[in-house]
């Protein structure tokens, strides 16, 4: 029977589907292919082909402004994953674990970052920071100034939604007998959860951790309202760079989140799938 | 022999439903006490709290007379073995026997020695590295009783061990449960809606019905003289007469029979008679049944072969009776439409509320 539909004629709605897959495949990877293409021209130009050199290459690291804002976007993408990873893991402890007044309310509210636009969250937050900083002004007479600390905030304000929801998934499909078996064996609270919940939700919380990186690295909008002078990261500063004209540095750049962006998909899938890989010592 | 769990006037409510309805229950030292009842009466929640993972709403638990109050679990004396198993997957069989005596910081000499001595118990000292995943259920349950036993608590709970195995594996674990407690001597406290596992395992057993603790005996005792028709008809299979009490030594039988029987009610009360199948023999209608034995006469309605025994449905003025016959050689068969004499011995028969 397998051998019988196996020789089968393909029909042409099959074709058809085969076909029309390949054309979304293409239509998805052709740009990439042309952006890292061309990242390896040597020409002014961005679109004329003259030969292949890593001249554009040279250029970003010898370019102080695109290495400042990449400094800036490790450090804050550092600090907010760090950040909301911790704070977002103890949220979907929180709404899973235990039961406390306004519980369902929060629940809800949690997600709302998730759900809101982009340009409203930064609108918000840029709103949030002028008023504080106002109010600051008024008490203390001094304010911080826009920068990597207002950026770091913004991105671990919408991190720790995106945290909370991998980590409470995963904490979801966790037997709770597992926890009462650890308490039955004299475990506290604090043991408990590092010898027995940590460990078991660890693909979880690493999957949110890089998740949080992901984006973080990955904002513009956000964090293109709450930057400060002279403190952008690298993707609003070639969001800039397009405003003030394209060279082919823009291809080189992209091409370096590009592959960034991809080994950290790349790593939080992995991690997904092979929960068994990581024990805890 | 002292108390080893004593529970007085226990009672746990979730929101409206109460689950756990006044039980008063004192389990002695180094006794298997079974706790036995139909799905949703309250048997889970009661040894959950006994271990500390609910707490009750009214009423006290002391282990060895020690009050437990909110005392959370790991601080009581006890050990749990779950239905579920709940061994940790991320750890190997030893680490798993090993981690009560961690968190009680044994030394590493002692833990090991331990655990091997645990581990031989079960005969699972080869599976000592593979992970819990890797093992059969009955393995996997007896990683779960280990690493219970290891902790050598006062009292073991344990919550349906046997109910994820298949028939074979369940009457053998029975067994060497059985053994196992007898030998290390530790309380057990056995939750299970089997009641042949009941029967066959334990010192004592307490039937539970919606919340209630409606009767406390040796498993004899249960199935000999159950105290509430619940019981008659949870335990074994029993028949269950309608009758009415006429004085405080005979009652009266559907129909009119009267048969001789110790109670307590009140005369007229409405009462069931509960007889066991086994309990009936079977007599030809001109045949010389033995004096004092109580008899209907009756007509076969049906008649069930078993193998090992006869199953025959018998209709009688005092409702349709169902008698179980041993097959014996020789035992006299009686085909359907047949009559004769069913008859019993009052000391068989119990008188129980309606
Ligand atoms: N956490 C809980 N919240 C609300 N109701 C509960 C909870 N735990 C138990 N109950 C209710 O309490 C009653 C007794 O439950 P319990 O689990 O003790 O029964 P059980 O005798 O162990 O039954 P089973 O044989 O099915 O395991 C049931 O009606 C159950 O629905
Ligand atoms: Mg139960």
């Amino acid at each position: 029977m397998s051998i019988a539909s196996g020789l089968r004629p393909k029909s042409p709605t099959e074709r058809l589907l085969a076909g029309n897959s390949w054309l979304v495949f293409a239509f998805f990877y052709a740009p990439i292919v042309l952006l890292i293409f061309f990242s390896f021209n040597d020409n002014n130009n961005v679109g004329i082909w003259t030969e292949p050199s890593l001249r554009w290459y040279g250029e970003m690291f010898r370019n102080d402004e695109v290495m400042r804002a990449l400094r800036n976007s490790l450090v804050i993408a550092a600090i907010s994953t760090v950040v909301s990873t911790i704070l977002g893991t103890a949220t979907a402890l929180a709404l899973e674990r235990f039961r406390f007044r306004g519980q369902r309310v929060y629940d809800g509210l949690v997600y709302l970052p998730i759900i809101i636009p982009d340009v409203t969250m930064a609108v918000m937050m840029l709103l949030f920071f002028a008023q504080s900083f106002r109010l600051m002004e008024g008490l203390f007479g001094f304010a911080p100034e826009f920068g990597v600390g207002t950026i770091s905030l913004s991105h671990i304000a919408f991190n720790i939604s995106f945290v909370a929801v991998v980590v409470r998934a995963r904490l979801g499909q966790l037997d709770p007998s597992l926890e009462e078996a650890a308490a039955d064996l004299y475990a506290d609270r604090w043991q408990t959860f590092r010898r027995v919940t940590l460990p078991l939700i660890l693909p979880g919380v690493a999957g949110g951790a890089l998740l949080a990186l992901t984006l973080s690295l990955d904002d513009v909008v956000v964090t293109s309202f709450v930057s400060g002078p002279g403190a952008t990261t690298l993707p609003v500063y070639v969001f800039g760079l397009v405003r003030r004209g394209v060279t082919p540095l823009i291809n080189a750049v992209s091409t370096v989140m590009l592959v960034a962006s991809m080994l950290l998909v790349g790593a939080s899938l992995v991690l997904q799938r092979n929960p068994k890989s990581n024990d805890s010592e | 022999m002292s108390t080893a769990v004593e529970l007085t006037g226990v009672s746990k409510l979730f929101g409206d439903v109460v689950a756990v309805d006044g039980i008063d229950l004192a389990i002695a030292d180094g006794e298997f006490f079974s706790l036995l009842g139909p799905s949703g009466c309250g048997k889970t929640t009661t040894l959950r709290m006994i271990a500390g993972f609910e707490f009750p709403t009214k009423g006290s638990i002391e282990i060895h007379g020690r009050e437990m109050g909110l005392e959370p679990p790991n601080r009581r004396p006890v050990n749990t073995v779950f239905q579920s198993y709940a061994l940790f997957p991320h750890m190997s069989v030893a680490e798993n026997v090993a981690f009560g005596l961690r968190m009680k910081r044994a030394g590493d000499a002692e833990i090991a020695e331990r655990v091997t001595r645990a581990l031989d118990q079960v005969q699972l000292l080869l599976r000592a590295d593979a992970r819990p995943t890797q093992l059969s259920g009955g393995q996997q349950q007896r990683v779960a009783l280990a690493r219970a036993l290891v902790n050598e608590p006062e009292v073991l709970l344990l919550d349906e061990p046997l109910g994820a195995l298949d028939l074979k594996l369940r009457q053998a674990m029975q067994i060497e449960l059985k053994e196992l407690q007898e030998r290390v001597g530790i309380t057990f406290v056995y939750v299970t809606h089997d009641q042949v596992e009941a029967l066959t395992m334990s010192d004592r057993i307490g039937v539970m019905d919606n919340g209630k603790l409606l009767q406390i005996g040796a498993p004899q005792d249960i199935y000999e003289h159950p105290t509430s028709r619940f019981v008659a008809d949870f335990i074994g299979e029993i028949n269950l007469l309608p009758g009415k009490v006429i004085d405080s030594a005979t009652v009266e039988l559907m129909g009119g029979q009267r048969v001789p029987a110790e109670t307590d009610f009140a005369v007229d009360a409405t009462i069931t008679v509960a007889v066991r199948p086994e309990r009936f023999v079977l007599f030809d209608l001109e045949e010389n049944v033995p004096a004092g034995r109580n008899r209907l006469e009756g007509i076969v309605s049906r008649r069930v072969y078993h193998g090992d025994v006869f199953f025959y449905d018998i209709d009688t003025p005092a409702g349709v009776l169902e008698v179980k016959e041993e097959n014996r050689p020789g035992v006299e068969l009686y085909e359907v439409g047949e009559k004769m004499l069913v008859t019993w011995d009052s000391a068989a028969m119990t008188v129980v509320r309606d």
